[in-house]
């Protein structure tokens, strides 16, 4: 399959208030590639939501891409002009917000919302751009089109509101949506309809999807790849079923451990202890040497906190960054 | 008595007025009957809108029923005065589910966790303080952080305040909404195995609403499945995730995602 | 719809009850017209006696309150001793005057206040921004009297302009667009008074709104969509940054009457200030009564006026409590 985007080597940093600057992103390289869907699984203070905004440039003012290079199109996002990246932006690569009730704007009505973007991309009169509105929210909706389209954000359930980010992200036929923990927040149902929805559109479109989320359950069945983050850092990345399945990295395998079988739970199991990684995540940390999952890690050795381990590839299409595999 | 909480056919009716000032009720609650027994776990799940939190804060005596009895440790509560309610709210507490909202983030740890103490005038300061400090050493928050703000917690430690707090006045019963939902998978894995030690030590009961399924079937002895205001399905939890008899607890399965999964072909590269 | 009606009612409330106030406070502060009178030795008790009768001032205060109300809903406003003649024209004519200053600076100044604003909050903490909140500041702490005399003076030093009044003295033979162009002349200082003295405070909350809107997590989605700059800024920012630009601008609307008082005495600009000043100072009863219920008939239609645009506005308090 051919490339279409390609991370490489991206360092972000933030710069607090008082001056000290935070690593949020250390070198992190992947790619995603046409039609595929890339699960990223990443914890808080794993960096996910910075890589998110990076490769659009849509970081806070604090933020500082130090290093790296974003390849699409055969241009470098990182060094492009500010007209070429407005054109970018929600046209070819469209990123969708987490909670989606705060991405719309409140007193703005949704069909205007919609319109916006594509009068943002596409030249058309106005009767044009509302009729290209209405199909493009009958992509997502079931029905009702019409009166979602006149109405205002808050009227609309968390569900739906979801859905008319994701009818802004394919307005204008992007080959790439990055969604950002696109389910938290919505009911159980709501959130399978949402990630069918993302399959539904990635067939339909030819559309390649980069969904980041904290819940490994999510990306079983739905993506293609997984890639997991750590602390502003690529634990891991392979086949989804291997990553998930039979996971490499000792942060994979204690994160696969913790979660609760539940449905599938034999009596014994229930209310049991869940193996727990000992201790919590770092948040935006100091620059450190080594491994940064070395302190919680109960496979650790003594070149753990000397270097940084590099990319091992443990099977097809499978890598890991991990000292135990590197002989 | 066995059964630490017993729900008779509560409902609970809500007016609002619409355009033109006729009046609408809507029906929150219908018809709710459960109980739980004591030290053990009930789960009461249900989309959102399905009445979880209205149940939650009516048996929490926080909002007065329609109809219905409630009967909380041999007491009929729904009958009581406020001055007899004064005395029962302590031993039911509410931990919910985003500590960032519940906490006061311009108070230090250890005061959050003493006010309801401080309210109730029970204890001295001395006292309170080392209270505090037990508390503290319960749910696993450092001690060092007693006089860091919330801001300077993490969702996890948050949330283990937020149980410390409930904690603080002996509750009996605790009522848990949502109180995993906004955290982290490997978190919440560490939050669920912090409840179940609470509950064997100091021999809590929880009410424990939520949506996830999964976790529910973890943590529970029964589970209650509602939908629109309504119990629809109440059995032990694995008679309920093995053999659900409802529709609405099918849904509520085929919803949940399930790792394992292998009906999903891999991509041909 | 009952929330219209409500504020009306309340607007009705609160003029009836201005009135009323107004009423009894000018008949109770001690002396009344005729006093000055009096120790005009000229002028035998008797006159006095017989004036005050013809005016009714020797009538109860509840009779004298009742028949002015009768009178007010027959469009007589009462009349003036001191100008000798119908309240009514005497306040349309400096209503007007007063009129013609405010709302050409209230203008000027939110067509300023509005781009500045802006400026302000998308440079937050560098050289635009330090530099326009220095001078706002500047401009609030010197006060409002400080600021006309300070205007009059430069009037007087570079004699580019009026000191003071509303028309040259041959105005009257001059043709239209001449009679024009000396009042657009007399005008000119003091609306630059009134709008120093608007500007800071309006900049200031364009400031404050704009800014608090720019972190907003919908401006991000909005660019990250393409959506250019411009309409960014003037579309989504503005519209979400408008609820207290419209409160006060509805605050705007009612000072039209009541904020020049201090310019219009100092530069001698025949409006409503300068009436209401005299006509308090001589007891004039009619004419105080009347220049405060004009003005609050502004205040209460400015209140009015902010409500109506932020329902309109703002889907949100149109439908109430949000859906989620």
């Amino acid at each position: 399959m051919p490339l279409l985007l390609q991370v490489q080597d991206l360092h972000v940093a933030y710069t607090s208030r008082a001056g000290t600057k935070h690593p949020a992103l250390e070198g992190v390289s992947f790619d995603a590639r046409a039609g595929e869907i890339l699960g990223v699984l990443g914890e808080s203070g794993s960096g996910k939501s910075t890589l998110a905004s990076a490769p659009l440039r849509l970081l806070p003012g604090n933020a500082e891409i130090q290093k790296g290079a974003v390849l699409f199109e055969g241009q470098d996002l990182l060094r492009a002009e500010p007209r070429v990246l407005e054109g970018i932006r929600g046209a070819r690569i469209a990123l969708i917000f987490q909670e989606p009730w705060l991405a719309l704007h409140p007193t703005i009505r949704i069909g205007e919302q919609i319109s916006d973007v594509l009068a943002a991309h596409e030249s058309g009169g106005r009767q044009a751009l509302r009729q290209k509105t209405l199909q493009l929210l009958a992509e997502v909706f079931p029905s009702d089109v019409a009166r979602i389209s006149d109405s205002y954000a808050h009227q609309l359930s968390g569900g739906q509101q979801q859905r008319v980010l994701i009818a802004q992200a394919i307005a204008c036929g992007p080959s790439l949506i990055v969604a950002d923990e696109p389910t938290a927040s919505l009911d159980p149902t709501t959130q399978r309809d949402i990630l069918q929805l993302f399959q539904t559109l990635r067939e339909k479109l030819n559309l390649s999807v980069i969904l980041i989320t904290h819940n490994p359950a999510l990306l079983s069945g739905l993506a293609d790849r997984v890639l997991v983050l750590y602390a502003g850092k690529v634990a891991e990345v392979g086949p989804t079923d291997r990553v998930l399945r039979f996971p490499q990295h000792p942060y994979t395998r204690r994160l696969m451990e913790s979660m609760p079988a539940g449905l599938d739970e034999s009596a014994k199991a229930r209310k049991s202890r869940l193996p727990v990684i000992p201790g919590e995540a770092p948040n935006l940390g100091t620059l450190v040497k080594g491994c940064r999952f070395e302190s919680r890690c109960t496979d650790r050795m003594d070149r753990c906190t000397q270097r940084d381990p590099a990319p091992v590839v443990v099977g097809d299409a499978h890598a890991v960054s991990c000292f135990k595999y590197e002989d | 008595m066995e059964r630490l909480l017993i729900v008779e056919k509560l409902e609970k009716r809500y007016a609002s007025t619409q355009l033109l000032g006729t009046r609408k009720e809507v029906k929150a609650l219908q018809d709710v009957s459960f109980s739980i027994a004591r030290g053990s776990t009930l789960a009461l799940v249900g989309e959102s809108a399905s009445g979880k939190s209205t149940l939650a804060y009516c048996v929490a005596c926080l909002e007065r029923l329609t109809s219905g009895r409630i009967i909380f440790d041999g007491n009929e509560i729904t009958a009581f005065d406020e001055k007899q309610l004064r005395e029962v709210r302590p031993q039911i507490q509410l931990v919910f589910q985003d500590p960032a909202r519940s906490l006061n983030p311009r108070y230090s740890a250890s005061e959050i966790v003493s006010e309801p103490l401080l309210v109730r005038g029970r204890l001295d300061k001395r006292e309170r303080e080392d209270r505090a400090r037990s508390l503290f050493a319960q749910v696993g928050i450092p001690q060092e952080k007693a006089r860091q703000r919330v801001a300077e917690f993490s969702g996890g430690e948050r949330q283990r305040l937020a149980i410390a707090r409930a904690l603080s006045l002996e509750p009996k019963l605790l009522i848990l909404d949502e109180p995993l939902s906004a955290l982290d998978c490997s978190v919440q894995a560490q939050i669920a195995n912090l409840l179940i030690e609470l509950q064997a030590s100091l021999g809590l009961t929880y009410l424990f609403i939520t949506h996830d399924l999964a976790m529910a079937g973890h943590l529970s002895d029964e589970i209650a499945v509602m939908e629109r205001g309504r119990v629809v399905e109440l059995d032990a939890a694995d008679k309920i995730l093995q053999a659900p008899g409802k529709e609405a607890t099918r849904r509520l399965i085929a919803a949940t995602p399930r790792m394992g999964a292998a009906d999903h072909p891999p991509q041909v590269v | 719809m009952r929330y219209f009606l409500r504020r009306l009612m309340q607007g009705t409330f609160l003029l009836i009850g201005v009135s009323i106030l107004t009423f009894l406070f000018s008949t109770l502060a001690p002396g009344n017209y005729f006093d000055e009178m009096r120790l005009n030795p000229q002028i035998s008790p008797e006159t006095v006696a017989a004036l005050r009768a013809q005016y009714q001032l020797d009538r109860p205060l509840p009779v004298r309150y009742g028949r002015w109300v009768n009178a007010l809903l027959h469009g007589d406003m009462g009349f003036s001793f001191a100008y000798n003649s119908p309240v009514a024209p005497l306040l349309w004519v400096r209503t007007r005057n007063t009129l013609l200053l405010t709302v050409t600076a209230t203008l000027i100044a939110w067509a300023l206040a509005l781009p500045l604003g802006i400026w302000s909050a998308t440079t937050l903490g560098r050289l635009p921004d330090r530099a326009i909140s220095g001078a706002t500041a500047a401009l609030l702490v010197i006060p409002d009297l400080v600021l006309a005399i300070g205007v009059l003076i430069l009037a007087v030093r570079t004699g580019w302009f009026p000191t003071g009044g509303m028309a040259s003295a041959a105005v009257e033979g001059l043709s239209p667009v001449q009679k024009l162009r000396d009042l657009a002349w007399h005008m000119e200082l003091p609306v630059l008074a009134l709008v120093l003295s608007a500007l800071p405070t309006l900049v200031r909350h364009v400031r404050a709104a704009v800014a608090e809107v720019l972190d907003a997590p919908f401006l991000r989605a909005a660019a990250s969509h393409g959506i250019p700059r411009r309409t960014l800024l003037y579309r989504y920012a503005l519209r979400a940054a408008a609820n207290p630009l419209i409160s006060l601008f509805g605050f705007s609307v009612g000072s039209l009457l009541s904020g020049s008082l201090l310019v219009e005495v100092v530069m001698s600009w025949p409006g409503l200030g300068p009436l209401l000043l005299e006509a308090i100072l001589a007891r004039d009863l009619f004419v105080v009564i009347g220049g405060v219920l004009c003005s609050t008939v502004f205040l209460v239609t400015g209140n009015f006026l902010a409500d109506a645009l932020i329902y309109w506005a703002d889907p949100r308090i149109r439908r109430g409590a949000p859906a989620r």
